[in-house]
């Protein structure tokens, strides 16, 4: 635990609960992000993983305890701010803007910062052409990291899913968030788009300098990259720890296999 | 950037934000709102209590009624989350179908033409009784063949093109009606096919003499508001009934909660949505009927606003719930009456509305309604 | 006799359909003087039609001049709708009341006006400004507060418009009092009076009616969009009813005596009258029934026109599109959804109450039946017909849907007999419902002609945009 716990944090949350009704989804989640860091959450179906992503994100609001970002609370803020200060996400579901283009997509993230107000739009100032022009370029470099320029024209829902998935990690990243929130990123990818999806994930987080928290369900992904590895069941954390510790913890293997699962079905 | 190092647990911050800010100037507002209106309508009644429990009898005559068409559209979102705009149309055609009945063929009277021996009034029970059945028929045959036709194809559509579609299906059975070979543009006078009587209260019960008004300051009411409310209870419970305790129920109640997973465990979604669709109808058909025999005039766009104000119910009680939308309607039908008498008769269609927004802004789901989860 | 007009018909919607394609395309054009040209041409084109003759007949007569006006006002409405529904999202059917208000408004003003009374232009015009600064002003307070719930924030806006409102009356009628002398007596007309200022007035009234009427959207759109869709639709479907209600009432619940009620309103200044062509020879025998008309209108249809494009075009209409496609996602990247949805509510309903107050001066009479909500689903069903998103669509729809509809079919149906509006109303749903059933999307779909296409900026994204050589240009209409 200790050793987490050095460096800055960028994401603290606090005994962090949701009920629904009765039922508690999510209880007393405590995490914390080291700056810079790679984590990883892991759980059963129905754990309260996705929960906990919409808690950070504010698209639903807490229960009880406290979402801190940068050292400031950010519960109770609507999600387009808690997008604004830097936490950007995808979705399990991809959530693209179906009929829009590629290039839309990356562009409407740049909403918030596109430099120019309604007014110059409807005018056409001069502010409003050099913005849209240089939003519009930005836009084109930032697919072409992704290797996405050639299909900026096409529109979304015609793309193939492991492009999909792509456009939205780079929609998400064009927000210029400093925290990734990356919801089972690999699921229904092949291995060779799962290989692709890893080394695109230490690709941006050396380029952009991010940290990164993700849901993934593939052991392959989470035990090849994360960092650190927390473990919900039931909507509570039932172990911390680095993969090779997870992979031996005898409370995950129960969660996952049911009680009695013997630790060779650990591997 | 300060702070190096945070601790997860109880770092000194401000206490916790109770609750978004500034929300009691809602409450205020609301509670101020709500206080003016039944100081008001308190202070009205007070000072006429006579006309204040009338005009709460002529509230729930209306509220019966659009407790029948209610059903119809609390059961058909509930399914197919479509607002059935038709539904008012086919309320409408009710009405019309009657009146031919008994205006055209008499066939309220058919019991006394082939048994000329029959005791009258016996006669004017079955007959009225065929007559109802006769709408309620032809509403049901309508209501699954406009199923069938216009929806059935759009079921896996964008939701907004059904909608469009029903709003194309509530316009053509509205104007197809004003043409003259069918119903015919005008307002049209109804024969109500049993005789009315009316009583008021005055130290008792005592029958109003037809032709004559019944005398000042006091409470009179009809068999006709019996029937409307003996029938719009029976037709609750009724339904009550079939939703709990029958098997077409418990499909109807499965379909609405998860259409795939209905047909994978064998129910035949088509033919329950062709079913809730022949209920609603079929109520709809009844509360036609009562509602011109009540109003006395029928016109091809009859069923537009009692029909609103029924969804309107449906609404207010939570869509989907069965006694929702008996209360909304009830709840409707008294907001109606005290307005007309005691704000202004042409608000009574602004009130409605006001009552809806209001109401989905403090409780979205409605008053029953269950709370919907989205999930991101 | 009728298939000279039906072929007549056709050939003028060809005709029009031709001109607004050739507007769009030179309104389309990168310089500055090309855009301008276009719009001189269009202009001096649509003018010299109506005021040509062809074997000493008008080419359009009175009735077609109207069926244009009617046509250039159910694109301004249906444009506005197709904002909202088309490109937001949000399924409205409370435009046609905006239209209404628009109309009142704009007719209210200028009514008073000739008939020596300045209130009606100062009061809407103090009401619009002190209301429009009320709202920047509650809203910067709001925004500091942070997360203020929508049923507080709207007690807040409701009670500064109110307020604003107060102050604006009281302001207006001292001002109008002052202004009283202007207008001079009935022999000797004073400078207010003069047909210039009532130009000038004209310009005003159809101003602040698309102001008013985007106020009211805005402190109705305020709770009601928060609703979720289907509710949303209820909602606005009980403000059309609302509107036309007040509007019968207004001089009874309403303090409009002029307005009378369900009578209708009459004696509105016929700004935008149909022209007829001059008898006599030359130039100035030509332009001798000229009037500013068609220019007002043709003014306005261009604002309009750049107002939905604009706006569509840019940031925050690609956040508007965000959040139609999806919510959640939309709020995910930073965009404020419950400020967009009433942004473009709120433009939506200028838009349309800029079309009301063009109505109301050609038709010169208002009766509350125009406003009622079943009339409201005409803007709708242009909308679905044109294309749920293509500005094109929408405009080419709503001249089609005039001339044939309002005009040939009218005139055709009209051999029925009094029936004519009842089959006219049979046949427009079998038409809605087959669209539903063959081509969900609209005729257009999205595609969008000249001005109305994305902008592009700069050559790399075209060619990024076009793909491998060879290939047909990807880049959607929207």
């Amino acid at each position: 635990m200790a050793e987490i716990m050095k460096g800055e944090s960028v994401l603290v949350m606090g005994d962090a609960t949701k009920a629904f009704g009765g039922l508690l989804a999510v209880k007393d989640f405590s995490l914390s992000l080291p700056k810079g860091s790679l984590q990883g959450l892991i759980g059963p179906n129905g754990a309260g993983k996705t929960t906990a992503f919409n808690l950070i994100t504010g698209i639903i609001p807490l229960t009880s305890g406290t979402v801190e970002f940068k050292g400031e609370r950010i519960d109770g803020l609507e999600p387009f701010e808690v997008t604004r200060l830097g936490i950007a996400r995808t979705f399990q579901n991809i959530r693209l803007f179906s009929n829009l283009t590629v290039l839309d997509n990356v562009r409407i993230a740049y909403h918030a910062h596109s430099g120019y107000t309604l007014t110059d739009s409807l005018l056409r100032t001069k502010r409003y052409d050099q913005k849209e022009r240089e939003l519009t370029e930005k836009a084109l470099d930032f697919l072409a990291i992704f290797k996405l320029e050639d299909i900026a024209g096409e529109v979304a829902k015609n793309l193939p899913y492991g492009q999909q998935r792509r456009v939205e990690i780079a929609r998400a990243l064009a927000c210029d968030p400093s925290l990734l929130l990356l919801d089972e990123p690999a699921a229904g990818m092949n291995p060779r788009e799962i290989q692709e999806l890893m080394e695109l994930i230490h690709f941006i987080k050396d380029r952009f300098d991010l940290t990164i928290l993700l849901i993934e369900h593939q052991m392959r992904v989470v035990m090849g990259i994360c960092e650190y590895l927390t473990v919900m069941d039931f909507g509570e954390v039932i172990a911390r720890g680095t993969p090779k510790e997870i992979q031996n913890n005898e409370m995950v293997i129960e969660a996952y296999l049911g009680k009695g699962a013997g630790k060779s079905a650990a591997s | 950037m300060p702070a190096s190092t945070v601790n997860t647990k109880a770092a000194p911050r401000p206490a916790a934000r109770r609750g978004p800010p500034l929300a009691w100037v809602g409450w205020v507002f609301l509670i101020l709102l709500a206080l003016v209106t039944v100081i008001y309508i308190g202070s009205k009644a007070w000072s006429n209590p006579i006309l204040f429990l009338q005009n709460f009898l002529d509230g729930l005559k209306l509220g019966f009624v659009y407790a029948l068409i209610a059903l119809g559209y609390t059961m058909v979102y509930g399914i197919v989350k479509l607002i059935n705009f038709a539904h008012g149309d086919v309320f409408m055609v009710g009405a019309f179908t009657s009146f031919y009945a008994v205006s055209r063929f008499n066939l309220h009277q058919w019991p006394l033409a082939l048994f000329p021996g029959i005791n009258p009034g016996l006669s004017i029970v079955i007959g009225s009784l065929t007559v109802v059945l006769l709408s309620m028929g032809v509403c049901v045959i309508l209501a699954v063949t406009i199923e069938r036709v216009a929806y059935k194809p759009l079921r896996d559509a964008p939701r907004i093109a059904a909608l469009i579609t029903a709003i194309g299906v509530s316009f053509f059975l509205e104007f197809f009606g004003a043409l003259p070979f069918v119903f015919s543009g005008r307002f049209i006078p109804y024969k109500s096919p049993f005789p009315t009587t009316a009583w008021y209260i005055q130290d008792g019960i005592h029958p109003i003499v037809s032709g004559t008004a019944s005398p000042d300051n006091t409470i009179s009411f009809s068999n006709i508001f019996l029937i409307i409310a003996a029938a719009s209870i029976l037709v609750q419970i009724l339904l009550q009934f079939i939703v709990k305790r029958t098997k077409v129920g418990i499909a109807m109640r499965a379909a609405s909660y998860d259409k795939s997973t209905a047909r994978l465990m064998g129910i035949n979604v088509d033919q329950i949505i062709s079913f809730t669709f022949a209920i609603g109808a079929a109520f709809a058909g009844l509360g036609g009927v009562l509602y011109a025999v009540a109003y006395s005039s029928i016109w091809t766009q009859l069923g537009i606003l009692p029909g609103l104000k029924a969804f309107v119910a449906a609404v207010l009680g939570g869509i989907g719930s069965i006694p929702g939308a008996f209360v909304g309607a009830l709840i409707m039908g008294q907001a109606e009456s005290l307005t007309m008498s005691y704000i202004s008769t042409p608000m009574r269609d602004a009130v409605a509305f006001t009552i809806l927004i209001i109401v989905l802004l403090v409780k979205p789901t409605g008053l029953f309604g269950e709370p919907a989860q989205e999930k991101a | 006799m009728e298939l000279g007009y039906l072929a007549g018909t056709i050939v003028k919607m060809v005709a029009l359909i031709a001109w607004i394609y050739g507007l769009l395309w030179g309104l389309g054009r990168k310089k500055l003087w090309q855009k301008a040209l276009t719009v001189v041409l269009a202009f001096v084109v649509i003018q010299a039609v109506i005021l040509a003759k062809l074997g000493g007949v008008a080419l359009f007569s009175a009735f077609d001049q109207t069926l244009l006006y009617q046509a250039i006002t159910m694109a301004m409405v249906a444009l506005g709708l197709n904002l909202i529904y088309g490109f937001n999202g949000q399924f409205s059917l409370a435009q046609w009341g905006f239209y209404g208000i628009g109309a009142y408004c704009a007719a209210d003003i200028t009514y008073r006006w000739t008939n020596g009374d300045a209130s009606g232009l100062v009061i809407v015009g103090f009401g619009v400004i002190l209301g429009g600064l009320a709202i920047l002003g509650v809203g910067k307070f709001l925004k500091r507060k942070r997360g203020v719930p929508v049923l507080s924030s709207f007690t807040f806006y409701l009670f500064a418009i109110v307020a604003a409102g107060l102050v604006a009356v009281w302001l207006g009628k001292a001002v109008s009092t002052a202004l009283a002398p202007g207008f001079g007596t009935a022999e000797a007309p004073g400078p207010l009076a003069s047909p210039m200022a009532l130009q000038a007035v004209f310009f005003l009234s159809v101003i602040f009616a698309g102001a008013f009427a985007a106020l009211v959207s805005f402190i109705f759109g305020l709770p009601v969009l928060s609703l979720g869709s289907d509710y949303f639709g209820i909602a606005t479907l009980g403000f059309a009813i609302i509107v036309k209600t007040l509007l019968v009432n207004s001089d009874t619940i309403l303090p409009f005596p002029e307005m009378k009620g369900g009578r209708g309103m009459l004696g509105i200044p016929k700004i935008l009258a149909s022209m007829a062509p001059g008898d006599e020879p030359g130039i100035a025998g030509f332009f001798k029934n000229w009037t500013p008309a068609w220019l007002w209108a043709f003014v306005f249809l261009i604002l309009v026109l750049v107002i939905v494009r604009n706006f569509v075009r840019s940031s925050t209409g690609r956040a508007t599109l965000a959040v139609r496609e999806d919510e959640i996602a939309a709020r995910a990247m930073g965009i404020d959804v419950a400020g967009n949805k009433l942004l473009t509510f709120v433009v939506g309903s200028f838009v349309a109450g800029i079309g009301g107050a063009i109505y109301a001066h050609y038709m010169g009479f208002l009766t509350p039946s125009s406003f009622d909500f079943i009339a409201g689903f005409n803007p709708l069903i242009i909308v679905v017909f044109g294309g749920l998103g293509s500005m094109t669509g929408t405009i080419a729809a709503s001249f089609g849907w005039i001339f044939f509809l309002e005009g040939f079919l009218r005139v055709l149906l009209g051999q029925l007999g009094t029936d004519a509006p009842s089959w006219r109303f049979v046949l427009y749903p079998i038409a809605l419902l087959l669209l539903m059933l063959v081509r969900p999307q609209g005729l257009l779909g999205t595609v969008e002609w000249g001005f109305f296409r994305a902008e592009g900026f700069g050559a790399r994204l075209k060619e990024a945009i076009a793909g491998p050589p060879g290939q047909k240009p990807k880049m959607a209409g929207e």
